[in-house]
């Protein structure tokens, strides 16, 4: 028994798809098989909410008169890139603010950055601009400053090369001083372990081997509708994987695309993390089309079937050792400890499992109001890909 | 008689006034002091434990309403803005006294139970997102 994009599509559109959460198919399939649940289920939504640091958007401003090719321009003071066309620039989540002054005084607090620009924007408020330029014959303005919100701009159109990690590491500190770290604040000695992953509700860990989530699906992007446009930066599919296919590490990512006109505030939140910096913490979600048994089956995968790798943040991240602590599923981590080499670690989250099954079910009620439709891919997502790393050459080694 | 927290915010336009003065001069309430920033010409806060009649104190409610002066219930100057939580649960680890908790391991619902709270402001620097604050 299968079923078509098309024959979904017409049962979505008609009012008639049976939709349920990523959460909710687990127990269906217990209950009714999955022959028989396949044959029912039409579209199971899945999603993450968390920090994604490679985040960002290309905004336009329209121009002024005098025209102007802007060179250099600032946010509410965050740098933005403008080696693009003239009122062009692209906004990067991680962004600090001018003269923050960073780690310099250690821990660094990073307060507001280019997320918070982003969070601000899609929350309508009122933010500055500034501009400089070296003046041309036909765009001679060299100074610009002006208050905007979004509704001024021509396209605010969020463009994120790396969202979705399909599985993360899992933080601890084994040295004997507190880290700041983008897993948060590991205490010394293994005193507390951070996680990042929606586990059985994030979208590339109910469909490992992308056999549905490819170039040109439509996703769910912080409210509006967006499109994964392409294979994320660091996409990384050829790792160590479990029985059920599911990766143990990071693995695949997903380059995404939306218009921040449509984004709703709550899932656009800008992020500080102490001694680290600031980021964009973004919420997606996925439809998973059940085209047959087989993409049914990989979407009832249980926190307790998803396992990570416990890192020391403190010396084996950085240095790139390799070295793996322990594994974990991501149940245990739930259950807010863990034992590690006989001690007990008290476990938390960066990824909000709440404001993922939040997404979960406001995509569930889109497609079945009928709002919602699905997308076939123009194309997979490579399946057997490394990844390389940077050897330092030339006459500096 | 009755005690309350409360919890009182003080706009610039406030910060010069008596008040607390006349709140025990002319209310006959007995008041404990247990954190308090009121600058002149800045914001300032005060957080009290105000012991005195009940029709008393619901003078003392009215009086207060005539300044712009905003009153939150309760005496801890740590606040966890509910609206803007994500419930990611990161401060749960930091937070000595499971003040901040799974209200709902479900749906993994975080929330605050202020009498719990010892103001040790680590959920201030752990939060990614700001949404725990203290006035002081
Ligand atoms: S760390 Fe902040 S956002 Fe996360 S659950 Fe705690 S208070 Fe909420
Ligand atoms: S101030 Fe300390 S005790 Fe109070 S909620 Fe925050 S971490 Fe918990």
């Amino acid at each position: 028994m299968t079923k078509t994009y098309a024959e979904i599509n017409e049962k979505i559109a008609a009012g008639k798809a049976v939709v349920l959460t990523a959460e909710e198919v687990i127990d269906y399939v217990d209950r009714h098989g999955l022959d028989k649940a396949a044959q029912e289920v039409d579209v199971v939504t899945t999603a993450t909410f968390g920090p994604m640091c490679s985040s960002g958007c290309f905004l336009n401003f329209g121009h002024s008169t005098p025209k102007m090719r802007i060179s250099e321009a600032w946010i509410a003071d965050v740098p933005a890139y403008c080696g693009i066309a003239a009122v062009d620039v692209y906004l990067g989540a991680t962004e600090l603010r001018q003269n923050d002054p960073a780690n310099m005084y250690f821990p660094g607090e990073f307060r507001y950055g280019g997320g918070h620009v982003i969070e601000d924007l899609v929350a309508g408020k009122k933010l500055q601009l500034f501009g400089l330029s070296y003046g041309t014959d036909d765009y001679p303005r060299r100074e610009i400053r002006t208050m905007f919100d979004i509704n001024d701009l021509n396209q605010a159109i969020m463009t994120n090369p790396r969202n979705c990690y399909q599985n993360y590491n899992v933080a601890v500190n084994c040295s004997d001083k507190t880290i700041h770290t983008y897993l948060g604040i590991l205490k010394p000695r293994m005193r507390n372990m951070t996680y990042c992953s929606a586990g059985q509700l994030a979208p590339l860990l109910n469909d490992p081997t992308y056999q549905t989530i490819g170039v040109g699906t439509s996703v769910w992007l912080a409210g509006a509708r967006g499109i994964v446009y392409a294979q994320g930066t660091q996409h990384c599919s050829e790792v160590e994987r479990g029985a059920n296919e599911v990766p143990v590490e990071g693995a695949g990512t997903l380059g995404l695309s939306g218009d921040m006109k449509q984004m709703l505030p709550e899932f656009v939140r800008g992020a500080s993390f102490k001694g680290y910096g600031c980021t964009l913490a973004l919420g997606v979600g996925i439809p998973i089309p059940i085209l047959n048994p087989e993409i049914l089956k990989r979407t009832t995968v249980r926190d307790r079937d998803i396992s990570a790798c416990v890192i020391d943040y403190a010396s084996d991240y950085p240095q790139k050792t390799g070295k793996v602590l322990a594994r974990f599923n991501y149940e245990q981590l739930r259950s807010g400890q863990v034992e590690l080499d006989g001690r007990k670690v008290a476990v938390s989250s960066i990824s909000s499992y709440h404001k993922a099954l939040k997404i979960c079910n406001l995509l569930k009620a889109e497609i079945e109001d009928g709002s919602f439709l699905l997308s076939e891919p123009s194309q997979r997502l490579p399946l057997h890909q490394g990844m390389n790393s940077l050897e330092i050459t030339g006459p500096n080694k | 008689m009755i005690t309350k927290k409360v919890y009182l915010y003080f706009p610039k336009s406030e910060t010069e006034k008596p008040i607390v003065c006349e709140l025990i001069r002319n209310f006959d309430l007995t008041i404990n002091i247990f954190r308090a920033k009121v600058t002149p010409e800045e914001e300032g806060y005060l957080s009290l434990e105000i012991t005195g009649t009940e029709e008393h104190l619901e003078q003392a409610y009215e009086f207060l309403k005539g300044f712009d002066v905003v009153i939150h219930a309760g005496s801890k100057a740590v606040h966890w803005d509910s609206e803007r939580c994500t419930h990611c649960g990161n401060c749960l680890t930091h937070c000595p006294t499971g003040a901040l908790h799974l209200a709902d391991q479900a749906t993994r619902t975080v929330a605050f139970t202020e009498e719990k709270c010892i103001e040790c402001l680590s959920c201030i620097t752990n939060c990614p997102f700001g949404v725990c604050t203290s006035a002081f």
